[in-house]
């Protein structure tokens, strides 16, 4: 209980410094905020319930009026601007992430966490964060989905960091997954 | 940590967080079906007024915590242009600005003590789905020491690589910072532990209140 709940939290800060943090260039010199990346290790390391959770407490810290979002923002201006979607769609993201992650069998790490947080932080992110856009700008879903198709590639990168991330814990600290019982 | 509330008080930090909440959603409930550009921009005017009304410092303030959102709007406006929807997309531009905005400054004038306490209250419910009473403030507490430990952290992995490899800095740090984050939570479970945990503290609390009398 103790652990579980020191996990969700740590996990959350970790989000919130990630997108503070402007200094991890990705390889091939993109230069983008790593905090989407922070919601696929989220899913990654702490399995679907508690990957959703820590999320959910981002979300909710962000409203409260906190600036952990990348950039420093936050605040409740958040869910009236067009990126809606994409904020109250992390717990999702990482709750899909992490159900993959549990379900994979055996296997290579490396794989099951980038597919994991392909499918989680790049297809479950991008259906809500379009539809929040689709209805705040009033626009078509095929409309608002070209104007972000542009940032799928840098994120597909992301995905496989999150797999390296996956599999470098799992050799240091086997114990620490959560999302892998 | 910072937090985005306002330190110089105003007339509208002193209204209670909920009737200021309460406020925010209706205004943004009933500019939520209009559709005529001159009626937001109309919309707009009390919102400045509201920002003006708490002095020029906080204004400039507001401004200035606007601007993401003004470029990001600015860029759907364009895109608005070229497709030839002018005084559609200056509506959904003009009501974008004055939702966000008229949000911020409930941001900007309520203390996050204030508004963690509105959590708290929301999230009653919970505990009878099993949310111990205490996690959540617990966490809340968490994270906000530990964002700023991990950002610490994060810079002098990235300062020690950057020391050692003339190439750019890796994403493999992410790593090390992971695993000092689990570190960290393992240890701070067992300093919980030790004290009584979170489950126990409310039969504690119970014992302690009935104790002086």
């Amino acid at each position: 209980m103790e652990r579980q709940v020191a996990f969700i939290a740590l996990f959350a800060a970790l989000v919130a410094a990630l997108g503070l943090m402007p200094q991890f260039m990705l390889p091939f010199g993109v230069p983008v905020s790593a905090q989407s990346l922070g919601v696929m290790m989220a899913g990654v390391v702490l399995g679907a319930r508690r990957g959703a959770l820590s999320m959910i407490l981002f979300v909710v810290l962000v409203l409260a009026g906190l600036p952990l979002l990348a950039g420093g923002r936050g605040g409740l201006g958040v869910l009236a601007g067009p990126t809606v979607g994409f904020f109250l769609g992390w717990p999702f993201a990482a709750y899909a992430t992490g159900l993959i992650v549990e379900k994979w069998g055996k296997g290579n790490l490396l794989i099951a966490g980038t597919f994991a947080s392909i499918v989680g932080g790049i297809f479950v992110l991008y259906l809500l964060g379009v539809l929040g856009m689709a209805v705040r700008l009033d626009k078509s879903f095929m409309e608002a989905a070209s104007m972000v198709l542009v940032f799928i590639p840098g994120d597909v990168i992301k995905a496989f960091v999150a797999g390296f991330v996956l599999q470098g814990i799992a050799k240091a600290r086997p114990s620490a997954l959560l999302s892998r019982g | 940590m910072l937090s985005l509330t306002v330190e110089q008080r105003s007339w509208m930090h002193r209204l209670p967080v909920w009737l200021k909440l309460l406020l925010l959603c209706l205004f943004t409930l009933v500019l939520w079906p209009l559709a005529d550009w001159r009626l937001l921009l109309a919309s707009c005017l009390p919102v400045v007024l509201l920002y003006a009304s708490a002095g020029r410092y906080f204004a400039k303030l507001g401004a200035q915590r606007l601007k993401p959102v003004v470029y990001l709007v600015a860029i759907i406006f364009i895109y608005q242009v070229v497709t030839g929807r002018i005084e559609e997309g200056l509506a959904i531009c003009l009501k974008i600005i004055a939702t966000v905005s008229l949000a911020n400054l409930v941001t900007m004038t309520s203390r996050l003590d204030d508004m963690m306490a509105v959590i708290e209250t929301l999230a009653k419910p919970f505990h009878a789905l099993g949310l111990p009473p205490r996690a959540l403030g617990f966490a809340m507490g968490l994270v906000i020491r530990f964002t700023p430990l991990f950002l610490q952290r994060g810079t002098q992995l990235n300062q020690a690589w950057r020391a050692r490899s003339p190439r750019r800095t890796s994403p493999r740090l992410l790593v090390p910072l992971a695993l000092s984050a689990i570190d960290d939570a393992d240890r701070v479970a067992e300093a919980l532990k030790a004290r009584g945990g979170l489950q126990n503290t409310k039969t504690k609390e119970t014992q302690s209140d009935s104790a002086p009398q």
